[in-house]
């Protein structure tokens, strides 16, 4: 089906009619994706769960009597109690301690790792689709190279470089996302370039500079929006594999990832040590990811079936 | 076609160089002298100094490149600072761990994947669709790691139903011909071996399949939904076909194109995975061998054991690209 017959046959849709209603009462388009991602219940329910591990990092000393590195040698590998709500590890540290100061690491290396990889990969990928040419020629060219290593290989890589630590792991997380940006911003400015408001921009003498930030980026915005929380699943991810093989937090960080790989020889005798930290990773990459979905949704009804 | 194969390929040859240079890079970026790093605090000046003449570590940059890209040429890998050997004569039985165990994965991811998307897609809104996509969301957010770790508990030390570690049995091992331990045992006709290299592949398949298992899912889903409303499926509708034909026969073809990006695209996600889930299952393929070559700090093999997974992925990427338009011949370049 080609562009112009789904236009005709949406516009026969009852429900199209209804969309046009609530096009009209919605003031601007940023209220507008306000409201359709509160109506969608799994975007909340993402929200529900990022705001949660927030909070606990954040109150993490409020909630716990326990330091994440305070360990009590008797108390080895306990079952989860009243005094150790998630169990006690190995060296008899406080699991759910350790799980809270552990979502302060996660998220905040999500954070900056994403954010790194926004500022460049939006800024690489405007000069390239806005210049072309062979600025563009070599940028993406770049991107392609970047992009023919499976990420997380590239991350190891650029991590065996630097030397393993927290820090490089997120310098290595952010590296491997800018070509995803990039390319994002690239086609979308690309196709924007074309079109004529630019082109009455430049005829009014506007410099490139205010056509690419006050033009062509606030229009590119919605994917790179979606992108961005998708983003913050997969650095978390991502930071929590390179801490699994030793390349990330080192220890005594209470890393997630690096908490299941010290835990592993324990697998049969103290599940507890493992169950906690892997299912926090996948809750926080799920919060991301629902949020993220629910935000393609509400930006581009297109995608939506 | 054919000049677009051409194209293709030509488009090839500054990615793979720009891979060498990346790969290169990573003996030559590390802070102060490589020579030391790889040998720790306490090396000895002399046993820098010979570690660094046989690396080539003091001629220039350039010079080092230019001999770094003649050596890959002539199919020299590189020697491993661990076993003393080239590193191209050991690569192959890793090589081949890794292909076996992505393979397997990658069958697990689609046919679970595009059969869940399709009977979610035929049964919009049934309990079917509801829990396949509930999992196919729990199977994008779920660590590798975690997964194969869990499945590690349960299955085999708590069930015992699979083995936990490795590719054979080791008090009996299988004998490699090709190193495809399937393929081996089936060349030699023995069906206890072969049973045996299954077992040991069924854990870390799923836990590796599970997030293109679940990508796949969603897409095959979405893109069956569209197809199902165009005009082509009605007109086969009016003729009378029943909806497995319609489904498997008509709409699966056209619903196939994105899902066969996604499937390029997670072969990546696959090969990256297998250093993960290949540490936890003691799996001697190339993501164990690297793993393996960072902890003893060798160079060598981190560096082409990274090429070669890169290499392999961009190879599956372009038999990807030139299959598009052998599915769809409507595809044009």
């Amino acid at each position: 089906m080609n562009n112009e017959e789904r236009q005709e046959s949406q516009l026969s849709s009852p429900a199209l009619a209804l969309q046009m209603e609530e096009e009209i009462r919605a003031t601007s388009p940023w209220k507008d994706t306000v409201r359709q991602l509160r109506k969608n219940k799994f975007a909340l329910i993402g929200f529900i769960i990022i705001i949660t591990f927030i909070l606990v990092g954040l109150f993490a000393p409020l909630l716990t009597p326990y330091g994440y590195e305070q360990q009590v040698l008797q108390d080895r590998l306990k079952p989860p109690s009243a005094e150790h709500w998630l169990g006690t590890d190995d060296v008899g540290r406080d699991i759910f301690t350790r799980i809270a100061y552990g979502a302060r690491i996660s998220l905040q290396v999500g954070f900056f790792a994403v954010t790194g990889a926004l500022i460049f990969g939006t800024l690489f990928g405007l000069i390239a689709g806005y210049f072309g040419r062979w600025v563009d020629m070599i940028i993406s060219r770049i991107f392609d190279i970047m992009l023919a290593f499976p990420s997380i290989l590239l991350a190891i890589a650029i991590v065996a470089i630097l030397g393993a630590s927290l820090q490089n792991a997120l310098i290595a997380i952010a590296i491997i996302n800018i070509p995803i940006f990039g390319r994002l911003v690239r086609s979308k400015v690309i196709s924007l370039r074309e079109e004529e408001f630019i082109l009455a921009a430049r005829a009014q003498g506007m410099k490139n500079g205010r056509i690419i930030f006050h033009h062509i980026l606030p229009n590119s915005l919605a994917p790179i929006i979606v992108q961005t929380t998708l983003g913050f699943g997969t650095a978390i991810l991502d930071a929590a594999a390179l801490g699994f093989l030793g390349l990330g937090a080192q220890p005594p960080l209470p890393e997630w990832g690096k908490m299941l790989a010290d835990s592993r020889d324990f697998i049969q005798l103290a599940p507890w040590t493992l169950i906690a930290p892997g299912l926090c990773i996948m809750l926080v990459v799920l919060g991301f990811n629902l949020i993220g979905d629910g935000l393609r949704d509400a930006l581009d009804p297109r995608m939506k079936n | 076609m054919l000049s677009y194969t051409i194209r293709r390929l030509l488009m090839l040859i500054p990615v793979l160089l720009g891979m060498t240079l990346i790969t290169f890079s990573i003996v030559h970026l590390i802070p102060g002298s490589p020579a030391q790093t790889i040998l720790g605090q306490n090396a000895t000046e002399a046993a820098i100094k010979s570690l660094e003449e046989s690396m080539g570590l003091n001629e220039s940059y350039f010079k080092q490149y230019f001999l770094y890209i003649k050596g890959l040429l002539q199919g020299d890998l590189g020697t491993s600072l661990k076993s003393k050997a080239p590193i191209v004569k050991e690569i192959w039985p890793y090589i081949a761990g890794t292909f076996e165990l992505t393979f397997f994965a990658m069958v697990f991811a689609v046919f679970v994947g595009v059969n869940a998307g399709i009977i979610s897609a035929w049964k919009q809104n049934s309990w079917f669709d509801f829990l396949a996509m509930f999992v196919a969301l729990i199977g994008v957010s779920i660590p590798v790691f975690w997964l194969a770790l869990m499945e590690q508990w349960i299955f085999a030390q708590e069930l015992g139903w699979f083995p936990a570690h490795g590719r054979q049995n080791n008090r009996d091992p299988i004998e490699a011909i090709t190193y495809f331990y399937v393929i081996d045992t089936f060349i030699k006709m023995d069906f206890t071996q072969m049973v045996t290299a299954l077992k040991h592949l069924v854990l870390p398949s799923i836990a590796l399949g599970t997030i293109p298992m679940a990508i796949i899912a969603r897409m095959t889903r979405s893109t069956m939904l569209e197809v199902m409303q165009s005009d082509y499926i009605r007109t086969v509708r009016a003729k009378g076909s029943g909806q497995f034909l319609i489904i498997y026969k008509h709409a699966l073809k056209n619903a196939m194109i994105p899902v066969l990006t996604v499937i390029g695209l997670q072969t990546g996600v696959l090969l990256g995975g297998a250093i993960l889930t290949e540490t936890i299952f003691s799996w001697p393929g190339i993501g164990r061998y690297i793993f393996d070559a960072i902890n003893y700090r060798d160079y060598p093999v981190i560096q082409s054991g990274i090429l070669v997974i890169a290499f392999i992925f961009v190879m599956i990427n372009l038999i990807v690209d030139l299959l598009y338009t052998y599915i769809d011949p409507r595809i044009k370049y």
